[in-house]
């Protein structure tokens, strides 16, 4: 079974959303994500500064079978990226909540967090 | 539900991840594919192809038929159990598929052909036979077990009866040995040293239990995959098909001209080409900038034209991306990749990148 953290939030796309303190969220995808992926060889991250849509595409995992498009969980301006991923795409398999984070942004409408899934909604989304 | 093999239940007992492959209910990995590979490269993993088939050529005309069937020519295996690769062609040169074709004596000769490939490949082979005294029978009370790797001989030699052991001491490359109901032949798909044994279906599963105690990992189709990918191998369907010559998909090795007088399928094709002048070339490539190569890339060649990838990967031993394009034949030591709008640069290899766990490129 995945690991899916009560604490995150969620959309049916497979990332997750952390709300962090100071009012930015970090995405990365979820465990489920990344074990129908199998083995992260590459991952392209977005710019920083960027200014991004709901679902707009922004980065792209690769993976050793096919390369997948992770899209904007939110509206907001992207302000940090996950640079050790660049050396380590493996990162985000062995620890995609926490170490193979992918990026931060700043929300422009943070009522947009309603829209997103909470852990019991995204759990049942993943089930067969 | 698809097809399955004699190993399907040994799978599922090593934790495989089973996906469709051309019907089949195949193992894609058992975890983790990268490390798969490694071990493939490093010390000795085992691959179930039991889905490739078995096809034996037997009676009077079995020679005469290969040598008009086949672009490689048949008449050069004189010992028992030698192997000789070969592309299967149809009439404007294209290749129907390709294959090995072992030797038993001249009227006894045993091919294995690509799994997705089997229908037409059977049905071709029955339509080209009909003017030759010769029996073509698949042979399916066989499963195919691959061991490859640095150490993968030692390892499955220790699970050989005495007798199997001294039919395999000295065995050659490209060679097979037939002892007690196996059938061993000292070839691959890896680039790595190594068997791939025929064993009789109803002892596939504990004949790979004992590999598993001798140390042996099982490893998915998707190492397999990468795996080739490296050793510079073609996969039919990715990098040749019945559209392509394999004067365009690196081939050129496997069409014997030699004796003046043999006619097979294809060769007037071939020779018309070879006088008009060849267009395309397959090569190899590194990816210079960041990104993975995949199949149908456009690969753009300044001054001369334009090309497509066939095959790539990210290669977990060089930890580059690598793969192969059919580009025009002037192509130079430099293209340019397009990957999702953007041109990235990357350099043109003779296509074999790692060979017996050494980096070539």
């Amino acid at each position: 079974m995945s690991n899916v953290p009560s604490d995150l939030k969620y959309v049916t796309s497979h990332e997750w959303i952390r709300l962090e303190d100071d009012g930015t969220v970090t995405v990365g995808i979820t465990d489920h994500a990344q074990e129908l992926l199998g083995d992260v060889v590459y991952v392209e991250l977005p710019e920083i500064d960027s200014e991004v849509a709901v679902d707009d595409e922004m980065a792209v995992v690769e993976s050793v079978k096919a390369a997948s498009d992770i899209y904007a969980p939110l509206s907001g301006t992207i302000i940090e990226v996950n640079e050790a991923l660049e050396d380590a795409p493996e990162t985000v398999n062995s620890s995609p909540y926490d170490d193979g984070w992918m990026f931060k942004m700043k929300p422009s409408e943070l009522s947009e967090m309603d829209n997103l899934l909470d852990s019991e909604a995204y759990s049942t989304e993943i089930e067969e | 539900m698809g097809k399955q093999t004699p190993l399907f239940d040994s799978h599922n007992q090593c934790g495989a991840k089973i996906v469709d492959f051309g019907g089949w209910d195949m193992p894609l990995h058992y975890g983790s594919q990268i490390e798969e590979h490694h071990v493939v490269r490093q010390d000795a993993g085992m691959f179930d192809v039991s889905h490739m088939t078995v096809v034996d050529v037997t009676g009077q005309d079995a020679k005469a038929f290969l040598r008009k069937l086949l672009a490689n020519d048949v008449d050069k295996l004189k010992a028992s159990g030698k192997a000789l690769y070969s592309g299967m062609l149809n009439e404007k040169g294209g290749v129907i598929d390709d294959l090995i074709v072992y030797y038993i004596d001249d009227t006894n000769y045993r091919v294995v052909v690509n799994a997705s490939t089997r229908d037409k490949d059977l049905a071709w082979m029955a339509e080209q036979a009909k003017d030759f005294s010769v029996s073509i029978e698949e042979n399916s009370n066989y499963a195919m077990i691959a061991v490859q790797g640095p150490n993968a001989r030692e390892k499955a030699n220790s699970t050989f009866s005495d007798a199997q052991k001294a039919a395999v001491d000295g065995l050659g490359i490209f060679v097979a040995a037939d002892s007690e109901g196996y059938f061993i032949a000292r070839t691959g798909y890896t680039g790595e040293d190594g068997y791939e044994i025929l064993v009789p279906a109803e002892q596939a599963g504990d004949f790979w239990s004992r590999l598993i105690d001798a140390g042996v990992r099982p490893c998915g189709l998707g190492a397999r995959d990468t795996l080739r990918l490296e050793a510079g191998m073609n996969l039919y369907g990715n990098d040749m098909d019945e559209d392509v010559s394999p004067l365009e998909a690196n081939m050129g090795w496997t069409i014997d001209w030699n004796d003046e007088a043999r006619d097979f399928i294809g060769k007037s094709a071939l020779a018309a080409e070879k006088e008009a002048g060849v267009k395309n070339k397959l090569v190899g490539l590194v990816l210079e900038g960041k990104g993975v190569i995949r199949a149908h890339m456009k690969v753009v060649v300044e001054g001369v034209g334009e090309g497509e990838t066939t095959s790539g990967t990210m290669s977990p031993t060089l930890k580059k991306s690598i793969g192969m394009a059919r580009v025009p034949k002037a192509a130079g030591e430099q293209v340019m990749l397009e990957i999702r709008g953007k041109l990235i640069p990357a350099k043109v290899v003779k296509p074999c990148f790692v060979r017996k766990g050494e980096a070539l490129v």
